[in-house]
């Protein structure tokens, strides 16, 4: 009983932080404190006050607007990776881990080969080949994730094609596909979901270290990542302009598994059923 | 057993292959002529088709890939365009830096894991319990390039305990070289705990509810001995599976740790050529981490049979 | 004369327990039990009636979030409810041992089973390492496992389900306890496991004097080995006494439905005349696995069904009797054509199955139908009962109107009016298993495989099942292959009885004649290890 309290007190809080972080995409679209890619010569490295809520950078740019369109371009990368992922991922997990036989094997040893390499360095070798631009870095970044999602609805599909009810359906007389399409996929979808929502945030944290090595969207564009790497000369005298990207990125990501959490809670106890 | 061995290393074969294609056509994708590069902007078209020759870029791939795997089984990754040092030698002086931190950081890391999460576990819903969820949950939302540029900030400039930049090598003085390596080694202690003592103390409370742990009870074993002999193993089988895991992502991530921490490690000799387009440093950085982590993980599937024997029989 | 007995219970009450003290769900109340030394009592009733909760609060092993509640319990005259958790240990293997249900899992498999069996003996005996050996062997042998030594370092899962509960009980018994609880130990056993497993514990238990105390839903292992019985429902005591008193006159009406509920052995079936026309012909059928490695070492191919043959008649109920891994659920999934036979053919109503096309198939899928085992599993936790009773008429040229029609009448057949609309997770397992009958006979079916269909339900819901689909089957007139593994439910419901032993049919005929009369040893086997519930 007190449980579900904790539960409920996680999945609020989730939704507060990930609702704050919509919520500010969605005004930076239409408005911001300054133009943030606006140069000001004449008051870099305020600290944060009045004028600058979060402060101001070397060259005088604002830092909250800054953070504010870095949230909408670093959600966007997110959003298309996963949307991206999620969509061929579940296929072929589910041709994987349904059919089994050669199709299973094949898909598995090239997830296996793919995942050998660690993910940033694959994402890295990839933006070399596709250049650095927004729609490379959700192509890299998909690529890199696309072996682990196809392994997890595969497990999904495996232990769901075991039941009997997917038997029940041959006996009926349907035929495979209608019984992936029927059975199969809605039953795998709470793990996808889960799924989803823990994508996002290795998506995020993904492209914010890909922008802090130098590798994503480029500048004027300020992301969370290429933020915090040019803060990096200035961490003694401007320590601001350090925290408040990370801040950012730390609050996205516990939002983003708080309800992640709280979804795969509520989903587990009612399918154990 | 031994069938067991011998089926697990007959299963990194094809990936192995694999891999090796990969990494050869993924180098082979990337724009730009590396006979250009070489031979900078202003080479006259002769000397740059003589390059090509000698490089053996004039012939069909499929031969080039023949050749380049054959040079690679036998030791020979090329040599860098930037430097002209051999690969394999730039690779294994910088790895020696990377896997010490890695290797450290995740030993560390799992013995936090594994006894955290056992005692969560045990204590079910408890204040403790709540900390150690509610400390993993933080920890698992902090970027680790965050928290070393935090720890350095603090550590480093405010209170001045340690070095901020540089790396001393151990031929320098143990003592001396540690020094560099507390923080960067701290940074990845505290990320990859959060992931690991999630994992064990899911798996620990999931033994917990297993009939074998309550016999274990009704034989009138104290509690200790139900925890270590019976517990423990069960849980730590897929939680094994993470380590070997995390072993491999982190040889990646530690770019971003040897950036902040300007440590000349792997991580940041692959970034670097990249950046430069130093394609045979490339190649052999992804081939070398690429082999490794098949080779970890063969690693912990050896392992996994002394915590979980079902495996054996498949 | 009374003897002091060896374990007195009274009033105990078990409720479950919530963090913040409040009063909770009372799983047990007022339940008093004694047990004199040597004695064999029984506490019986179905899932949910506290009987499990009892047991477990003797060793104060209740699962978390439940507590006791009330009342004592005295062993031996000392009371346990107020001992020092390192008492309660010394207690615990000591004095009282406990054998678990599930023999999957009651062993850890993590360490072999040498090391599983020390451990007690070490804890509570003095004896050095040989010795605490050689009585583990000897144990070891006691309980009928063969080569003692040279299993001592084997793991859990090489071992079968029926040998694990022989070693479970083997590690209980080395410690002499003068108690031993048994809770439901071979509720997940076969047939002849189930045997081999009460015979070896009652043998040793009265070798040693030692009390027992087993808990199960079984009347006829409690008629065949206990003295005395207590049967509760729902938390409540309802009746004790003597055991062959109780279940040859009960007084509650609880006990009585127990009773009741129990296949009518030698009731046979009233005969339904001379011989029917056949339906279903299984030609030397045969069936292999692959090899384990698959591609990697080809694997000699195991022969999961040897050259088996059978025939079911229009209307008839054939029997396909077994122990698990003897085939007959692979036959059964054969004869529906969702596994490839490697040799021989299987006809209905005298076409191939293996060579119809595809008009003759989907008439072949409505005409033969399938009920399955688990009722947690065959009903998609997704779709509304009425989606998944209908699924069967999706090929049919009916309008949806004339399905939802016909889903509903079903429905009300099964005793589910107006169920359409639920989900499957909103009703108990009997109801499901109602449900998953209502989706085998929506399309008018000519055959139904009932694979186990109440092996994994209550006594009193396996009557009302089985009722139901005898009660459906005069009225469609479908035949039926019934898939058992317990002999007594067969020689109530089928005309013909077929029994499978390790992929090869070993004997076949009229119920009655081959209960009478058994000719292969395998059979006589079966039968000896059915227990009558009069002897």
């Amino acid at each position: 009983m007190t449980r579900f309290r904790h539960l409920h007190w996680n999945a609020l809080l989730g939704l507060a932080l990930v609702g704050w972080l919509l919520a500010t995409i969605l005004l930076g679209a239409f408005w911001t404190p300054y133009d943030p890619i606006a140069i000001d010569l004449a008051h870099p490295f305020t600290p944060p006050s009045a004028a600058h809520w979060l402060g101001s950078d070397q060259f005088g740019r604002d830092v909250l607007s800054r953070a504010m369109l870095g949230a909408r371009i670093s959600f966007s990368i997110a959003l298309g990776t996963v949307a991206l992922v999620i969509a061929l991922g579940t296929m072929l997990g589910l041709c994987a881990g349904f059919l089994r036989g050669w199709t299973d094997r094949v898909l598995m040893t090239v997830c296996d080969a793919v995942l050998a390499f660690p993910g940033i360095l694959l994402a890295l070798a990839l933006i070399a080949v596709l250049g650095s631009n927004k729609s490379s870095i959700v192509i890299a970044l998909s690529i890199a994730y696309l072996p682990s999602v196809t392994r997890v609805v595969r497990s999904a599909a495996l232990s769901i094609r075991e039941r009997d009810y997917i038997e029940a359906s041959r006996v009926a007389g349907d035929t495979q596909l209608y019984t992936i399409m029927r059975h199969v996929l809605p039953n795998a979808l709470p793990a996808v979901m889960v799924l989803a929502t823990s994508l996002f945030g290795w998506a995020v944290l993904s492209e914010s270290a890909l922008s802090f090595l130098g590798v994503g969207v480029p500048p004027p564009a300020p992301t969370w990542g290429n933020m915090l790497s040019d803060a990096r000369p200035y961490m003694e005298e401007a320590n601001w302009l350090s925290l408040v990207p990370g801040f950012c990125i730390m609050l996205t990501l516990l939002g983003v598994n708080l309800l992640g959490d709280a979804l795969r809670d509520y989903l587990d106890p009612r399918g154990r059923q | 057993m031994i069938a067991y061995i011998f089926r697990r290393l007959l299963l990194t074969i094809p990936t192995l292959l694999l891999v090796s294609v990969i990494v050869f056509g993924l180098i082979r994708l990337i724009p730009g002529d590396p006979a250009e590069v070489m031979m900078g902007p202003d080479a006259d078209p002769a000397s740059i088709a003589s390059l090509h020759h000698q490089m053996g870029l004039d012939e069909p791939l499929p031969v080039q890939f023949i050749a380049w795997a054959g040079r690679t089984l036998h030791g020979d990754l090329g040599v860098s365009i930037a430097t002209g040092e051999p690969v394999v030698r730039l690779i294994v002086t910088r790895f020696q830096l990377t896997a010490a931190i890695v290797l450290v950081s995740v030993l560390l890391a799992t013995l936090i894991a594994v006894s955290l999460g056992m005692i969560a576990a045990w204590r079910r819903n408890s204040s403790l319990d709540l900390a150690v969820v509610g400390g993993a949950t933080i920890v698992l939302a902090v970027p680790s390039f965050w928290l070393g540029l935090v720890l350095l900030l603090v550590f480093g400039l405010k209170l001045g305990w340690l070095p901020v930049v540089g790396y001393v090598p151990f031929s320098d003085g143990v003592g001396a070289a540690l020094l560099f390596l507390i923080l960067p080694i701290i940074t990845l202690t505290i990320t990859e705990s959060g992931v690991l003592t999630r994992m064990m103390r899911a798996s620990a409370i999931d033994v917990l509810n297993q009939e074998y742990v309550t016999h274990a009870r009704a034989k009138g074993l104290p509690e200790r001995a139900v925890l270590a002999r019976h517990v423990f193993p069960n849980a730590f089988a897929p939680t094994l599976t993470l380590v070997g895991l995390s072993l491999g992502h982190l040889l990646g991530g530690i770019a971003v740790i040897e950036t902040v921490f300007t440590l000349p490690g792997l991580g940041r000799l692959m970034v670097d050529s990249v950046l430069a387009r130093d394609y045979p440093v490339v190649q052999g950085c992804l081939l070398f981490t690429a082999v490794i982590y098949v080779a970890v993980n063969l690693a912990v599937d050896m392992l996994y049979p002394i915590f979980d024997p079902r495996v054996t029989a498949q | 004369m009374t003897r002091t007995p060896l374990l007195d219970i009274a009033n105990l009450c078990v409720e479950t327990a919530s963090r913040d003290g409040a009063p909770g769900r009372v799983l047990l109340q007022d339940f008093s039990l004694d047990i004199l030394p040597g004695e064999f009592v029984s506490v019986v009733g179905e899932s949910g009636s506290g009987k499990t909760m009892a047991a477990r609060a003797i060793l104060d092993l209740l699962p978390p979030g439940t507590r006791r509640a009330g009342g004592s319990i005295r062993l031996s005259g000392r009371e346990l409810t107020t001992l020092s958790a390192r008492q309660m240990r010394q207690v615990r293997g000591g004095e009282v041992g406990m054998v678990f249900q599930e023999p999957m899992v009651s062993l850890n498999p993590a360490l072999t089973i040498g090391r599983q069996l020390e451990e007690g003996l070490a804890l509570h005996r003095d004896y050095n390492r040989a010795e605490r050996r050689d009585r583990i062997i000897e144990m070891l042998r006691r309980v009928r496992i063969s080569e003692p030594a040279k299993r001592l370092a084997a793991y859990p899962h090489e071992f079968s389900g029926g040998m694990r509960q022989r070693i479970m009980l083997a590690s209980v018994m080395l410690l002499k306890p003068k108690l031993l609880v048994a809770d439901e130990p071979t509720t997940a056993l076969d047939m002849l496991s189930q045997r081999d497993v009460m015979e070896a514990m009652t043998d040793l238990a009265r070798d040693e004097g030692v009390a027992v105390l087993l808990i199960t839903h079984d009347l006829r292992l409690v008629a065949r080995y206990t003295q005395r019985m207590v049967v509760v429902e729902k938390g409540r005591l309802v009746e004790k006494g003597e055991t062959a008193q109780v279940l040859r006159a009960p007084s509650d009406p609880y006990t009585r439905k127990l009773v009741d509920s129990l296949p009518q052995f030698q009731a046979g079936k009233a005969d339904r005349g001379a011989d029917r026309p056949p339906l279903l012909c299984v030609e030397n059928a045969s069936l292999c696995y692959e090899g384990r490695a698959g591609w990697l070492f080809g694997g000699a191919p195991k022969p999961v069904v040897h050259e088996v043959s059978l025939t079911v008649g229009v209307g008839e109920t054939v029997a396909l009797v077994g122990a698990s891994g003897s085939g007959k659920t692979t036959l059964g999934r054969a004869v529906l054509g969702l596994k490839a036979l490697s040799g021989g053919a299987i006809k209905f109503d005298g076409l191939d199955i293996a060579r119809m096309n595809a008009a003759d198939m989907r008439k072949f899928r409505r005409a033969a139908q399938l009920v399955f085992q688990d009722p947690f599993s065959s009903l998609d936790p997704r779709l509304k009962i009425g989606e998944v009773v209908g699924a069967p008429l999706r090929h049919e040229p009916i309008s949806a109107f004339a399905r939802r029609l016909r889903v509903e009448t079903v429905l009300s057949e099964v005793g589910l009016p107006g169920f359409a609309d639920q989900f499957a997770h909103q009703i108990s397992g009997g109801q499901r298993q109602r449900v998953a009958i209502a989706r085998a006979i929506v399309s008018w079916p000519r055959l139904v495989v009932a694979d186990e269909p109440v092996s994994a339900l209550d006594a009193t819901i396996q009557r009302q099942v089985l009722s139901l689909l005898q009660k459906l089957q005069d009225q469609y007139g479908f035949a039926c292959l019934f898939i058992t593994h317990d002999l007594a439910v067969v020689g109530e419901i089928a005309d013909r009885v077929a029994v499978m032993s390790e992929g090869c049919i070993v004997e076949a005929g009229e119920t009655q004649t081959v209960f009478a009369a058994p000719q292969h040893s395998y059979t006589q086997a079966l039968l000896a290890a059915t227990p009558p519930l009069f002897s």
